[in-house]
């Protein structure tokens, strides 16, 4: 993940922009060239609101290289109520009280800080849904 | 769907794999050239090496292993068979089963009679966490990796998804491994030649003998359940949940069903062969099946005119627990979700109805991920040869089917095999 690979994917990590077909209106994230629908090459960006539903998780209790600072930590798949699925971290919560179906939103986070620098990358995660939403 | 034919008849007329493990000793050429001289030993009739026309040789990623790319010809010529094509096959895990499917087509084709399907992984080398990333790249790794996800993780919201729709209990997946490590207890090539409850009773003695205190593991899943003896990886899953990381090389001759009986009075024909592609986890429907695996099944059933009912020996990619009781129903075993049922039940086991896994499956004979797919195919050989020795599965074998996955289904492909 390096810094210039980052920038290029600003506006997914930062605004959760994807693509929306214009000729069926499927919405997709990550954002495609090809509609996975209806093969149109039709797409225009779309940023997504940032709420969904928790489909599935899982605490990782051995981490990858990069991440070992902070294991224990719980990543998951949000159903968009939009219709696409994001993997992200799941952040803000106690895993033991997360339950499949569970109302989330996006929040900015901290992703990692990265080589001897200490490169802070931020991106999205996801948090259970506060009621001020 | 079409239903698709070979152009024509293919037949495996030799299998062989070195031992899988973690060999510091040993090169990829020298576990390579091991399989290679136990496939060549295993032709009933012998036959001339340089007879062979093509070599097809599944390996994930020599290159982040070992730093060492373009492997096909480098083992081509060790084994003495430049200047033949040599072409590597990448598909993750997957690469395996997927240099059989061409080795296969181009055999069907017409282009050679006969030729060589090899599957090679060294990685061992690499420390685990290092490995784990060279693995995650067989992922996204613009929008799965970079969020902190692992394969353990990515298997493990499989998992999740399936335990709570099913109603599954965890004890389901520890099932699965007790029963695998109890079949690859009788298995030389194994990388774990031991039964959970032989891995629990030296945990024992090692304790006895250090002076420390001796654990008090009444059977099998008590030592399944103690967080220090099998940590979670990623939850639900527990270290004896996954596959191990390993060593190891498979090879299998494959050549047209006209010339088999040159080389053996007993091949197994090629009867079905299905392969299917798909995007990455966040791209999937559901998580409870792979959808890939459902398709490859399917092609490779139409293909072969049989249904998963007559199925009587199966190889399936069981990198995880999970994997093992999803892929037993994608295959058409058991309906959705009554996989764990099965498995449980003692279905899948070695004396059960629908043996799955005689081997050890990658849980206990070990995931050396390349050569995965083409050592499924020496079970197979064995157990419808009826060769396997003390895993041999009782009554008249004649069909056997493997099953081989890349990543979390971005590929998978499925070959049924038919003693003649």
């Amino acid at each position: 993940m390096d810094l210039a690979r980052h920038w290029r994917l600003k506006d997914q990590r930062y605004r959760l922009e994807g693509t929306v077909c214009a000729d069926c209106g499927a919405k997709f994230f990550p954002p495609r060239q090809v509609c996975l629908e209806c093969k149109s090459t039709n797409l225009t960006p779309r940023e997504f609101n940032g709420h969904g539903e928790l489909y599935s998780f899982t605490t990782l209790r051995s981490a990858p290289m990069g991440f070992e600072d902070q294991v224990p930590y719980t990543v998951g798949v949000v159903k968009l109520d939009e219709g696409p699925m994001v993997e992200a971290q799941i952040t803000d919560v106690n895993a033991d009280a997360l339950k499949i179906g569970q109302r989330m939103e996006m929040v900015t986070r901290k992703l990692r800080a990265q080589g001897d620098n200490g490169l802070i990358i931020y991106g999205y995660k996801f948090r259970p849904e506060t009621k001020a939403d | 769907m079409a239903q698709r034919k070979l152009g024509r008849g293919v037949a495996v007329v030799g299998a062989g794999m070195s031992k899988f493990g973690a060999f510091p000793e040993m090169t990829t050429r020298d576990l390579f050239a091991q399989a290679f001289r136990e496939m060549c030993a295993t032709v009933d009739k012998g036959f001339d090496p340089q007879t062979i026309e093509a070599i097809y040789l599944g390996n994930y990623s020599s290159d982040l292993f070992e730093g060492q790319g373009h492997t096909a010809p480098l083992l081509t010529n060790w084994v003495g068979l430049s200047p033949r094509p040599a072409t590597r096959v990448e598909d993750a895990c997957a690469s395996g089963g997927v240099a059989l499917r061409q080795a296969v087509l181009a055999i069907a084709s017409g282009a050679y009679d006969i030729a060589l399907v090899g599957g090679i992984e060294k990685m061992s080398s690499l420390a685990t966490e290092k490995v784990t990333d060279t693995l995650a790249t067989a992922g996204d790794v613009l929008f799965e990796i970079s969020a902190g996800f692992t394969f353990p993780g990515f298997y493990a919201a499989m998992a999740t998804a399936y335990l709570h729709a099913y109603a599954c209990p965890t004890e389901a997946l520890l099932n699965v491994g007790m029963k695998n490590h109890a079949n690859g207890a009788l298995n030389d090539k194994a990388q774990f030649g031991q039964r959970i409850a032989d891995i629990m009773e030296a945990r024992k003695k090692s304790a006895a003998k250090k002076g420390l205190p001796i654990p008090t593991w009444a059977n099998e899943l008590e030592f399944l359940r103690d967080e220090r003896a099998n940590p979670y990886i990623a939850l639900p899953l527990r270290l004896f949940d996954c596959s191990p990381i390993s060593d190891g090389a498979a090879a299998v001759l494959l050549v047209a069903d006209e010339l088999a009986a040159m080389f053996t009075d007993h091949p197994l024909r090629v009867i079905g062969s299905g392969q299917a592609s798909d995007g990455a986890l966040h791209d999937r429907a559901t998580f409870t099946a792979i959808p890939a695996a459902r398709l490859a099944s399917q092609q490779a059933y139409a293909m072969a005119n049989v249904t998963p009912v007559d199925i009587q020996v199966a190889e399936v990619h069981d990198c995880f627990t999970i994997a093992e009781i999803i892929a037993s129903e994608d295959l058409g075993f058991f309906e959705a979700g009554q996989g764990w049922r099965a498995a449980q039940a003692g279905v899948t086991a070695r004396a059960g109805t629908r043996p799955i896994n005689t081997s050890g499956g990658l849980k206990s004979k070990g995931h050396p991920v390349g050569a995965s797919g083409v050592g499924q195919v020496i079970e197979i050989w064995k157990q419808l040869r009826g060769v396997a020795g003390a895993r041999q599965v009782a009554g008249d074998l004649r069909l056997g089917l493997t099953h081989n996955v890349g990543g979390t289904g971005q590929t998978c492909v499925v070959h049924i095999f038919e003693r003649a």
